[in-house]
């Protein structure tokens, strides 16, 4: 890694933790060639080639990712349901065909809480560290969270209603999400009750799809609201500690989206796409520091962005695999 | 159109005068952080709901730590309700207070039976909030701990007839003596709790390994004993002859301390409302 990606890679970092993504100081000559011939010139074959591109809208990985999503769940769901025990449990804790899974935020506030960790616990959460760092942290948010799913569908409510002009979306401080982690792991070390797990929207929500509704799913619905009056999915970006936990496994994830320099058009529609537009700063006009430049672990790699991008500027990239091919 | 978001754009090094419009959108988003701040942590209040509603006592899965070391530990995933035979394992909600997404247990409409044999619910367990061994630095009540290992009847006859559990989940008690058939001197025919109750039991003559629902097990007693005779744990309760305050004898189930907590007896007792009940996480006085 070159110097100025270290630079950025520990930028990122901080973005994660809620710190605006500051302007690059340096940019490798390669990028400030690409930088400033797209000052100068415009291609126009390119250019027509991506107003075609543009013509026709793409799915894709949105689609295989409500697949997997609802796939995920409905095994949660199935298994209890038509008593085929391959995935027993919730999303906080289950077994898949016996071996243990724990959820690494809900892990966490059981140890902070009871302060004694058996042997299940810590194969469950160390099975799930691994896979989530094999899987790329905060993808466990867009490929599992039963949450993101009806906020997805939220904030397509939220969309129509700001387009119409009758909301408007109301930002909120990033930073917040990393003091509500501290808060709520303070709380369950000091009280000793896993206060989080009562209000976590992910574990009320994957419960009520296996164990049947309650009303514990007012509280879901409350941030539904929120989000489609007020704020643009406000829950998965100024709050959830479980967003957070899994960004920081994402930080040594070798899955991610890499960002292509030469062809992008800095229009910005995938930042308008994105859940976490702060880890997509790097494609304004100017800002990217090399030529090819990974997106920061506060993504949770969801593809919207490699669907939307009309040059293919945007792609899931698996590090180390490239150089393999 | 170019990507201009200006308001990304981090602030220069010498602090410039903002304009009133700035400060104003400024304090206003200090003012919504302000606002989901209090309202996520108002919510998260009601974790704490359980501790208000601690008097209200519930019966936990066999094998449950003390009520609080278990709101602690419990990781709220209800594999133990997944495992259970007769469905006796209940997730708590909301208004319950007892702990959004908490394992409980409603005696009177199933309880545990131990128709598993071996405590599966306690095996599923992933944190240790049920456990057959309990770590040494969390103490044990007097009173909660059993004697000796309950003998389970179903399997008093294999090699191992004993549950591997240590500490009992309550004690039954007869709380309305007036309203008890055996005590008044009574039999009992039929169904009890009637055609409509969806409760199941074991029932070892019918079938060890597939429980069956108690409606299809209708009862002819002459004197009813119905908590004695459904007891799930040997020697944990009896229909003994005790003398009535008048002196007069009669009879009367009687609870020794064998007694685990499962709450079969209070399902199966006939009368309305029931005259025994399991007081949840009481320990056995002498």
């Amino acid at each position: 890694m070159s110097d100025v990606l270290k630079r950025r890679f520990v930028d990122q970092i901080k973005v994660l933790f809620g710190t605006e993504p500051s302007k690059p100081t340096e940019i490798t000559p390669a990028a400030q060639k690409i930088h400033f011939y797209k000052k100068g010139n415009r291609d126009l074959i390119a250019q027509n080639l991506h107003a075609r591109a543009h013509a026709e809208h793409k799915n894709t990985w949105r689609n295989r990712r409500w697949a997997t999503l609802i796939f995920a769940n409905l095994l949660f769901t199935l298994s209890f349901a038509l008593d085929i025990q391959i995935l027993e449990g919730a999303l906080t804790a289950s077994r898949f065909v016996g071996f243990h899974l724990i959820d690494l935020n809900s892990a966490l506030q059981v140890m902070l809480a009871h302060k004694h960790i058996i042997n299940n616990l810590l194969i469950g959460t160390g099975t799930v560290l691994v896979l989530w760092v094999l899987l790329g942290g905060r993808s466990f948010c867009s490929w599992v969270c039963p949450y993101h799913l009806v906020a997805e569908w939220a904030e397509k409510i939220h969309l129509f209603l700001a387009k119409k002009k009758l909301v408007t979306d109301q930002t909120i401080d990033r930073r917040l999400r990393t003091v509500f982690w501290i808060v709520f792991a303070l709380l369950a070390v000091a009280t000793g009750y896993t206060v989080y797990e009562a209000i976590s929207p992910t574990g009320i929500l994957s419960r009520a799809l296996i164990y049947g509704p309650g009303l514990a799913l007012l509280w879901v619905v409350a941030l539904l609201v929120f989000e489609i009056f007020f704020s643009r999915r406000a829950w998965c970006r100024y709050a959830c500690p479980i967003g957070l936990t899994y960004g920081v496994v994402g930080i040594i994830s070798p899955v991610r989206i890499k960002y292509k320099l030469d062809g992008c058009f800095h229009e910005g529609d995938c930042r308008k796409v994105c859940l976490v537009p702060h880890v997509l700063d790097t494609v304004i006009k100017g800002r990217a520091v090399d030529t090819e430049v990974p997106i920061g672990p506060d993504c949770t790699r969801c593809g919207l962005c490699v669907d939307t991008c009309p040059t293919g500027s945007l792609s899931f990239e698996v590090k180390g695999l490239s150089k393999l091919a | 159109m170019s990507d201009n978001d200006t308001d990304r754009r981090p602030p220069p090094a010498s602090t410039p005068a903002v304009s009133i419009s700035k400060r104003q959108t400024n304090r206003r988003r200090v003012l919504r952080t302000i606002l989901l701040t209090g309202g996520v942590l108002g919510a998260g209040l009601s974790g704490f709901l359980p501790l208000i509603y601690s008097q209200k006592k519930r019966l936990r899965p066999p094998g449950a730590l003390d009520e609080k070391d278990f709101l602690a530990s419990c990781i709220k995933c209800g594999q133990c309700v997944q495992v259970c035979p007769v469905s006796a394992i209940k997730l708590a909600d909301l208004i319950d207070g007892v702990g959004v997404g908490t394992p409980y247990i409603d005696a009177r409409a199933q309880a545990c039976d131990f128709s598993c044999d071996a405590v599966q619910c306690v095996l599923a367990c992933p944190t240790g909030s049920l456990t057959y061994h309990k770590p040494a630095f969390l103490p044990v009540r007097p009173g909660a701990a059993l004697a000796a290992k309950p003998i389970l009847l179903a399997k008093e006859k294999d090699a191992e007839p004993t549950l591997n559990l240590s500490e009992r989940m309550g004690v039954a008690r007869l709380t309305r003596p007036e309203a008890c058939l055996a005590i008044q001197g009574k039999g009992f025919k039929g169904q009890t709790r009637g055609p409509d109750f969806k409760g199941t039991m074991r029932y070892m003559d019918v079938d060890r390994w597939k429980p069956i629902k108690i409606a299809d097990h209708p009862y002819d007693v002459p004197e009813c004993d119905l908590c004695a005779r459904e007891c799930p744990i040997k020697g944990a309760i009896s229909i003994e002859t005790v003398f009535a305050p008048d002196g007069s004898k009669r009879k009367s189930p009687v609870v020794h301390e064998p007694c685990v907590g499962c709450g079969v007896c209070e399902m199966v007792c006939p009368v309305e409302p029931t005259a025994i009940t399991i007081e949840a996480s009481e320990v056995w006085k002498t």
